[in-house]
Parts: structure tokens; C-alpha cells; sequence
């Protein structure tokens, strides 16, 4: 049996442990997609496959079970998802090429979830078209408020959705929702003075919950969308670690800026010998130091006023 | 006296009648919702037509035209107390049919409950009301079940119809606007609704023995005492008082009145340290008694309008109507039948 790996793993199918079979990686960028492509799975899986989908970590599905001599039809049959999921494509019916880039996730975000500050998903999207396709091993990774159940701070880039808060004096009724709400739920930066809520700028994590809570729209969001970038964060078997805090109040059009220079950051310093060309970000940065990293990274974005960037950067995780 | 007014000419009857008045209508706060990327739709000072929401009905009521949440009484420093200056302009509101008949239960509340409330009374003198149609009901409104879906103490309505809009002026004076205009007359009958989907009845022989029923005790883990119902709802009238000494020279201050709600922490608290209707469910029940009970026994007719609003806001799905409708078998229970 005959089979060039490398291209396989680059037409996005996997090596198994059972010889001659492979499995299908389809992605489902910022992780919704519309029910009507899930037939088509089932088709692909029942036919080709052993009859099982695997939910993937990185909101895709995998299609085990799958013939090596099967990998043409199976590209074919995807063509549909592909058009309509909008995945990078370089030939039509010959499936897509992987990407060393992981498909950017999201939480279901504010398209339902009442605490989400933003359309994760459309922002997941639009970073994706950003930096899709690409080898280098970048993690992005979109939450719709500060609970951050999409785990972004395990991410080279963690997004946070943030509002800050606004308040009318003139329809506050002093019932203490908010306060209560924040002390219990989020980090207590409200205090009670001459009958009215005040709040701590500098504690607030902008995570909406006294605007949830207010029953009069006393408090109600910013009409700008603000963000928390988290920095670096990864598993893995060296240094696994949590993203750092980057900064605060961030808008997304610097996020995205940041991503990209981060992308020629990469191409200039990462170890040429580095397995599959593919090194975690941060171990790079450990390398060349944090400054060196910041110049780049930072290179013509232009910051929002309101954005405080953390300093200075210092992660630490288990070292093995 | 029925006209048919252009887009225009209604435009220029808002912006020739907001010199003399604040016009209060739905508004659309776009983004101002409870989350995020949703609206609230409540009443602001209009002066255009694209200014007011039409279609859907205000999540909060029109009350706060009349009694904002929080209204400054006066200004105290050691040797005197200061009004703040009266209203310059008068008040045209643009009211759903339930909210005109809830503007009655305010005027009972605030002018024939004893002494006539001051500051109430001083603008209400000069409040004209403009009708809203309703072509359609809207999902949670009662109004054709509690009497409320019918007005005719306007002083003109409005009804949007194809491009144009109908109006009934009752007021001369606005009449004589339209008519200059060019306006076309014809008969005009407000659009008004004659079904709801929701429907309510309230048990001829409900008394205050339904406390007893347990009914009651579901809403002690259901509700959460937010209070957003009594916030919303166009006929709840309750205020606290707050005596707010200045943080820079705590020997001036003001004196202000702040909406209070019957299901917050607090309303209930008296001097030496009583609480009562600790429990949600006895919260429930004391506005629930109070909005189709007690009031009537008072006033002769119930306090709810059934405007629905209520129903729409709680962020635990408790309905009002639907406990209403449950009256029937607590008075059932309670009378051992």
C-alpha cells in the first residue's frame, strides 16, 4: 500500500491507527453552521466510513473509518460544505488544505447565549479570513464575555467580549441588582454611595452582568464593542500555560492587526528546525524575549484610548 | 373630525407642537436592551416621526413621563427648601389604548387618593393625549379581557395606513392644523383590538382567602424579587423617599422620590426593624391580590389594564395572566370544594 502522508495530512485527513484507513476532518469555522449540511455528513460517514462522527476540540467533525481509496469521493461529496462553511479551497471537488492555522472557535456567543457582549462567531469568521490558509501554528480563540467557557486563555490568542457598562443616574431606583449581581457573579467593582451604584473602572472586567441585572436599563452597554486579548497561552507537553492578560478595552480591528504582525513576528524568528515548521508562539517569545515580540506585534496599531495594555508580561505554567 | 395626513404633515404638526410641549412616544433605544445587540423600546421627547415606534409596544410603560423614577422634590440647606422650577412645556403622550386607561388609574392614585399629589398635578394639567391604534394585538396583552382595549377619551389619534395616517382630532385646535393643511377628511375610528390570544378572567367571588391557597408557594424559588414587573407596569405607583446630603457639604441636599417596588428587598421595612413578606410567593401574591383585588374593592374597577408588559420583562417566565388565571381553582382549594 502506497500513500504520500504528507499530502494526505495536508488534504485534511488523518493517519490512523488502522492501516489503510483514514478519517475526514471537516472544520466549521467560529462553530455554526447550518443544520442542512449535517446530511451530508451522515451520507459521507455511512458510505465511506464506519457510521460514526467525531465531535472534534476544535469544533470540526471527524469522519473515521474511511478507505484510503476512498479519499477522491469523499472530497467530492464534501464540496458542498466547503462552498458553504466558505473553508479556504485551492481546487473544487479535491477537498481543502489543512492549515498549521487552527480553525479559529467560538462560543455560541450573543447569537444566543444572554451573557455573550458580541457575535463570536462573526467575529471568528472574520479573523479567519484574516489568516486563513496558513502553515504556522497559531491558536485563536473567541468567548463572548469574561466567563470564557471557549477556554481562549489556553489559546495563543484569547478574545473575551467586554461592554462597559453606562450609567442614567435618572432611571437608577436604588434596588441593589447590580451590586448584588456583580459582588456574587463577577468581581464586586460596585459600591453603594448616596443611594446610587459606582463603579471601581479599574476592577471592572466589562463582563455585562449589572446591565443584565438592572431591571430599569439604568445600566446599559457601551455602544462600542470592546475586548480582552489574552496573550500565549497552550498546552502541549513542555510548558503548558494560561494566556496572559495583553490588554484591556481593546478594539477589534487592533486585535486583528496584532495577529497579523504576529504572523511576521513568527516567520522571522521561529526555529527553522522546528518539527512539521511548526512551533508554539510562545516558546518563540521565550527565545527572543518579550520586547522583541511587543515591537512587532504592536507595529501600526493604532490603540483605542481607552485600552490598557498589561504590562509587564510574564507567564509561568508547569514546566516539565 | 377625521383626517387623512401625509408623513409630512404629521412631521410638521410634531415639530410645530414641540415648542408648546414634550412630545413622550415610543422610542426605539437601539442597542439598549437588557442584551447585548437588543433594544429597549420606551418613551422618550420626540420631535419627528422617525423618532417614534410604532409598531412594537413599549417594554416600559409611558409612566415615567408623568413620574420619572427619580424625581427631585426639593433642595434643602440649613434655613430653606427650594422647588426645582416647574415644568416649562406641557406633556402630549401617545398612548396605547391599555396605557390611556392605565393614565386613569394614575390620576385616581396621585389626585383622588387624599390631597392631590403637587408635582403630578402641575403637569398633568397641561397633558394632552395622543391615541396609538392597535391594528393587531400583541402576544401577551389581555386588554379585551380586563375592559381596556376601547378609548375614547383622546384628545386625537393616530393610526399609520398605507403611507399616510388617520386621525380622529377631538382637539379644535388641531383639527383646524390638519384642516389648514389640506388634509382630507373622512370618518376616522381609531384601530382598536377585539381578540386577544391571551385571555383572562378573574373569579366573581375572588376574596382575600386565597392567601391561604398554594398557589402562592411556587413563586418562592420561581422569582427572583427583581421587580422588573412593577418597573414596566403603566399602573404601579409606588415611591420610596431618599434625603440625599451632598458628599462636598452634607449640610445641602435634596429631597427626591425614587421608584419602589412591592417584590424588592426593603419595601417592606418599617421602623425598628420589621420585614414582612419575606417570602417571594408572598410578594406574588400581594401584587397579584393588590392589582385585581383590593384595588376594585376600593375603586370599583381593577387596577391592572392588562397591557401585558409584565409577562414580557420577567427573566424567569412567571405570567401574571397565567397566575390570574389560576385564582379560580385556589379559590377552589381554599373554600375546600
Amino acid at each position: 500500500m502506497d500513500m504520500n502522508t504528507a499530502k494526505l495530512k495536508k488534504n485534511a485527513f488523518r493517519v490512523t491507527k488502522v492501516r489503510g484507513k483514514t478519517a475526514s476532518r471537516v472544520r466549521v469555522p467560529g462553530g455554526h453552521l447550518e443544520a442542512k449540511y449535517l446530511p451530508v455528513l451522515q451520507e459521507i460517514a455511512e458510505k465511506y466510513g464506519n457510521g460514526t462522527l467525531h465531535i472534534t476540540n476544535r469544533q470540526g467533525f471527524e469522519i473515521p473509518g474511511i478507505d484510503f481509496a476512498d479519499v477522491d469521493k469523499v472530497n467530492a461529496a464534501l464540496q458542498s460544505i466547503i462552498e458553504g462553511l466558505e473553508i479556504n479551497q485551492e481546487e473544487e471537488d479535491a477537498g481543502y488544505p489543512a492549515s498549521g492555522t487552527r480553525n479559529v472557535i467560538a462560543c455560541i456567543g450573543n447569537r444566543v447565549c444572554p451573557f455573550g457582549c458580541y457575535d463570536t462567531t462573526g467575529l471568528a469568521k472574520r479573523i479567519e479570513k484574516a489568516i486563513f490558509p496558513n502553515d504556522l501554528h497559531f491558536k485563536v480563540a473567541c468567548t463572548g464575555c469574561p466567563n470564557d467557557c471557549a477556554k481562549v486563555r489556553m489559546h495563543d490568542f484569547g478574545i473575551m467580549g467586554m461592554t462597559e457598562p453606562q450609567f442614567d443616574p435618572n432611571r437608577c431606583v436604588s434596588c441593589e441588582a447590580c451590586i448584588k449581581a456583580c459582588r456574587t457573579r463577577s468581581v464586586g467593582a460596585l459600591s453603594m454611595q448616596n443611594f446610587r451604584p459606582v463603579r471601581d473602572a479599574k476592577k471592572c472586567i466589562g463582563c455585562g452582568v449589572c446591565v443584565i441585572n438592572c431591571p430599569d436599563r439604568a445600566w446599559t452597554r457601551s455602544k462600542k464593542k470592546y475586548y480582552r486579548l489574552t496573550l500565549l497561552g497552550r498546552t502541549g507537553k513542555k510548558n503548558p500555560r494560561m494566556g496572559e492578560d495583553f490588554i484591556k478595552w481593546v478594539d477589534e480591528e487592533s486585535i486583528l492587526k496584532i495577529i497579523l504582525n504576529t504572523y511576521d513576528y513568527v516567520k522571522e524568528y521561529i526555529d527553522p528546525n522546528a518539527p512539521g515548521g511548526k512551533e508554539h508562539i510562545g516558546y518563540i517569545v521565550d527565545r527572543t524575549g518579550v520586547e522583541e515580540f511587543l515591537r512587532w506585534a504592536l507595529k501600526d496599531v493604532d490603540l483605542p484610548p481607552e485600552a490598557e495594555v498589561y504590562t509587564p508580561l510574564y507567564w509561568k505554567g508547569v514546566k516539565y | 373630525m377625521g383626517y387623512r395626513v401625509s408623513r409630512e404633515t404629521l412631521d410638521l404638526w410634531l415639530a410645530t407642537h414641540a415648542a408648546d410641549y414634550e412630545i413622550w412616544a415610543p422610542h426605539r433605544f437601539v442597542g439598549e436592551g437588557c442584551f447585548s445587540d437588543t433594544d429597549s423600546v420606551r418613551y422618550a421627547r420626540v420631535t419627528k416621526l422617525e423618532e417614534i415606534e410604532l409598531k412594537e409596544r413599549s417594554h416600559y410603560s409611558f409612566k415615567e413621563a408623568l413620574t420619572p423614577a427619580s424625581q427631585t422634590l426639593f433642595y434643602f440647606t440649613q434655613e430653606a427648601c427650594t422647588e426645582p422650577e416647574p415644568p416649562v412645556k406641557g406633556a402630549i403622550l401617545l398612548l396605547r389604548s391599555c396605557d390611556l386607561h392605565a393614565l386613569r388609574r394614575l390620576d385616581d392614585m396621585y389626585l383622588h387618593n387624599g390631597p392631590a399629589d403637587y408635582y403630578y398635578a402641575r403637569l398633568r394639567e397641561r397633558v394632552k393625549v395622543v391615541l396609538l391604534g392597535c391594528a393587531a394585538s400583541c402576544e401577551s396583552g389581555f386588554c379585551v379581557s380586563m375592559g381596556t382595549n376601547v378609548s375614547e377619551n383622546y384628545d386625537m389619534s393616530l393610526d399609520p395606513v398605507a403611507g399616510d395616517f388617520l386621525v380622529d382630532c377631538k382637539d379644535a385646535d388641531w383639527a383646524a392644523f390638519f384642516a389648514a393643511r389640506g388634509c382630507g377628511e373622512e370618518p376616522v375610528t381609531p384601530a382598536h383590538v377585539e381578540e386577544n390570544a391571551v385571555k383572562v378572567t378573574v373569579p366573581e367571588k375572588l376574596s382575600p382567602a386565597v392567601a391561604k391557597a398554594s398557589l402562592w408557594n411556587q413563586y418562592d424559588k420561581r422569582c427572583i424579587n427583581c421587580g422588573r414587573c412593577n418597573f414596566v407596569c403603566p399602573t404601579c405607583t409606588c415611591f420610596t423617599m431618599q434625603d440625599l446630603y451632598y458628599d462636598e457639604n452634607a449640610r445641602l441636599g435634596e429631597r427626591r422620590r425614587v421608584w419602589a417596588s412591592c417584590m424588592v428587598d426593603g419595601f417592606t421595612d418599617v421602623a425598628g426593624g420589621g420585614s414582612y413578606r419575606k417570602k417571594n410567593g408572598e410578594r406574588m401574591r400581594f401584587k397579584v391580590l393588590h392589582k385585581m383585588l383590593d384595588y376594585k374593592q376600593r375603586k370599583g374597577y381593577q387596577m391592572c389594564v392588562g397591557c401585558g408588559r409584565c409577562d414580557d420583562v420577567c427573566p424567569e417566565y412567571i405570567s401574571f395572566s397565567g397566575c390570574v388565571n389560576h385564582l379560580d381553582e385556589a379559590m377552589k382549594e381554599v373554600q375546600g370544594k
